[in-house]
């Protein structure tokens, strides 16, 4: 599904990404843990093209989309994203935040995409709140709308930029559900957390970067109890 | 005593205003102010949204063009500007004057509201920008539906103070002989000989009609931070 060749990226002479290799398969659970500054963000963000890669490849569907820039928004209408901060529209109220795209890129009808938006809201559990602005809502619920945004597309692929890290304690755990039940039904997601417990139980594959590269990959069972390098023992140590 | 000062008050009025019926050049000056920021406010902000707009791209010919157009003209001061512009447009021309005048009030009044499209824009976060590419949307989309409509609730109060500082600026319209509120004031300061009543006069009516720019700014600003 997702094919990544050697990707380098450089801010201005700061090199972020020094040659990331990876292959992340359909229906695959991929979370990719490490310290701040450590490139997982960048490595992300370069998925959508929200950074563009200096050097390397990146293959969606088997087509190079490193080489297609100009297609770039057809490209991001397979792949959806949750930020970190939830950038949610705050001019446009929950249901209005779900339907732009549909309505403005897919060119679907008001009413069919009102419909749809109303059942995305049902299913991150938020089914009252169809008319109310962002700022009436709590960070847990925003980022479940912003989930919510983001499916209404119907992605092939579901990025996750630390999707809790914004969030009070005790809203994390009804995030975590959303995109849980997201992996269940098979969507691909690729996730940047520091939520270990998340990342256990719901990831199929654990990267750990470190210096701008996958230093080591896994399976949780491999990553959490028997971590092959010094760093991602030292990093686990860590956060565990 | 108050005889006396009842007496001075009538006088001046009769002198400033109802001999030679007087309050007429207040009135057509009233009216040629107005017209004149109307006209000058729409050009300034047509002006303003494009020079915004070739600030933020990328294209380093329009950028420098911007640059250099807001930099002259918030560098030198707008009576020169006046002047050089009416002379190099109605040299060549035969267009009313208040219409040239209006056109030299709107490239002055234009480089201040380039700043403040350009400020209002640039306030939105970058996350929005990001959250509407994810999407899908193309940049002009992004800009349409999400980023423009939150940088307009930034923009909307600052104009209206734009505006209040145009009217004021309209003021030095008479040094191209243009009869605007303040000559009506030195026309009849110049019959009278009485420099205070008619520029006190001159000055209530441009405060009435800012303080009602000030209110409506008020408002304008409470309206738009409720949906916030």
């Amino acid at each position: 599904m997702i094919k990544v060749v050697d990707l380098h990226k450089y801010f201005g002479n700061l090199q972020v990404l020094k040659g990331v290799n990876n292959e992340i398969k359909k229906g695959e659970v991929v979370c990719i843990i490490g310290a701040s500054g450590s490139g997982k963000s960048t490595f992300l963000r370069c998925l959508n093209l929200l950074e563009e890669p200096t050097k390397g490849e990146i293959y969606i569907g088997g087509v190079s989309i490193t080489e297609h820039m100009k297609d770039i928004n057809k490209l991001r209408q397979k792949v959806g994203m949750v930020f970190q901060q939830f950038n949610l529209f705050p001019h446009m109220t929950a249901t209005e935040n779900i339907m732009l795209a549909p309505v403005r890129v897919k060119g679907m009808p008001q009413d069919e995409a009102r419909k749809k938006a109303v059942e995305l809201l049902r299913k991150v559990g938020l089914p009252d709140k169809d008319d109310v602005y962002p700022s009436q809502l709590s960070g847990g619920q925003k980022q479940r709308v912003a989930i919510a945004r983001a499916l209404a597309m119907d992605p092939e692929i579901m990025l996750f930029d630390e999707p809790t890290s914004a969030l009070d304690p005790e809203m994390v755990g009804e995030v975590l559900a959303v995109m849980k039940q997201l992996a269940h039904e098979g969507m691909t997601m690729v996730v940047v957390t520091h939520e270990m417990g998340f990342a256990r139980e719901v990831g199929n594959r654990i990267l750990f970067m470190d210096e701008g590269i996958i230093a080591e990959e896994g399976t949780p069972e491999e990553m959490f109890s028997n971590p092959k390098k010094e760093r991602t023992r030292a990093f686990l140590s860590k956060v565990l | 005593m108050l005889e006396g000062i009842f007496k001075v008050l009538s006088d001046a009025i009769f002198y400033n205003l109802i001999r030679e019926d007087r309050y007429l050049l207040f009135v057509n000056g009233f009216k040629v102010s107005i017209q004149l920021t109307v006209f000058a406010a729409l050009i300034g902000v047509a002006i303003g949204l494009l020079m915004a707009i070739s600030k933020l791209t990328n294209n380093r010919i329009l950028n420098r063009i911007a640059t250099a157009y807001t930099d002259v003209i918030r560098g030198t001061p707008s009576v020169v500007q006046l002047i050089v512009i009416y002379y190099a447009i109605l040299g060549s021309s035969h267009l009313p004057k208040i219409l040239v005048a209006s056109i030299a009030f709107g490239i002055n009044s234009g480089a201040y509201v380039t700043e403040l499209i350009r400020a209002g824009i640039l306030a939105v976060d970058k996350g929005q920008m990001e959250a509407a590419r994810s999407l899908g949307l193309s940049y002009y989309q992004s800009m349409r539906y999400v980023i423009v409509p939150q940088a307009i609730k930034n923009i909307l109060p600052a104009l209206v103070s734009e505006f209040i500082v145009l009217l004021k600026e309209t003021a030095i319209a008479g040094y191209i002989a243009l009869d605007d509120l303040t000559r009506a004031g030195t026309i009849v300061r110049g019959r009278t000989f009485d420099p205070y009543t008619p520029f006190i006069l001159v000055a209530l009516i441009y405060l009435y009609i800012t303080s009602i720019l000030t209110a409506f700014m008020g408002r304008l600003e409470r309206r738009l931070r409720q949906s916030d």
